[in-house]
């Protein structure tokens, strides 16, 4: 799965990019989110408070409970501040 | 019918002219330039000394096309452009253009102020600013959201 993290979540992740394989018990976002707070203490920092972050699954903004397969490209950001 | 996204600084003169082009059906323009601001006044009045755009490349422009396409829906227009920048900017520079023409005002102002507040709330794009006291990332606000709310259709 490829991974994408924006902003300050990027600066916390410690990337901006990463691509993982995610074990197979992980079928939701919020079920991914679980599994990268354990990975590392930056996407535990990362993921602390995840009402301040968004997501998207193929470049598509969902909500927590949108399921993830292997092949999918699936970012977290927080609320976009462009214009 | 176009969307930008670069790093480059913009000429609003030659992008109205590249988006009306000489389509004489076209009686109004409106035209919206948003500029780096020095002094935010939603925070604690901190100098911003310059300003930092990162975007998702891909989605950004996904977004911005998918914005254009639902005005472009709504509203009767000849003509419309998106063109928003990245990368770092100084105050009074411009970073984001939205031009909407129409045969008449109305479509044209409504669907100006329509991208504005979409584009402010879905186009994937987050300010760092540099002040004296280092860089902090902007914070979304409510104001925006509720800008965008008034767009709702109401079967939505």
């Amino acid at each position: 799965m490829k991974l994408k993290y924006f902003a300050w979540v990027r600066q916390r992740a410690g990337t901006g990019s990463e691509t993982v394989d995610v074990p197979p018990e992980v079928s939701t976002v919020a079920e991914l989110v679980g599994w990268l707070r354990s990975r590392s203490p930056g996407l535990a920092e990362a993921f602390q408070d995840t009402t301040a972050i968004r997501c998207a699954v193929n470049q598509t903004y969902v909500e927590w409970d949108h399921p993830v397969a292997q092949n999918d490209e699936v970012a977290f950001f927080p609320p976009v501040t462009g214009g | 019918m176009s969307v930008r996204v670069q790093e480059a600084a913009f000429d609003v003169a030659v992008e109205m002219a590249e988006t009306t082009g000489g389509d004489t059906s076209i009686g109004g323009v409106a035209m919206f330039v948003g500029l780096v601001r020095d002094l935010d006044p939603h925070a604690d009045a901190k100098t911003v000394s310059a300003l930092t755009l990162e975007h998702y490349p891909g989605m950004t422009e996904r977004q911005l096309e998918s914005i254009e396409a639902e005005a472009l829906q709504r509203w009767p227009l000849a003509a419309t452009r998106i063109v928003h920048r990245h990368g770092r900017m100084e105050p009074g520079e411009p970073i984001v253009l939205v031009i909407c023409c129409s045969a008449h005002r109305e479509a044209a102002f409504e669907a100006c102020a329509f991208l504005m507040d979409w584009l402010k709330t879905k186009a994937p794009f987050w300010k760092v600013e540099d002040t004296d006291d280092g860089p902090r990332w902007v914070e979304a606000r409510a104001a925006d959201d509720a800008a965008a709310d008034r767009w709702a259709k109401p079967e939505c």
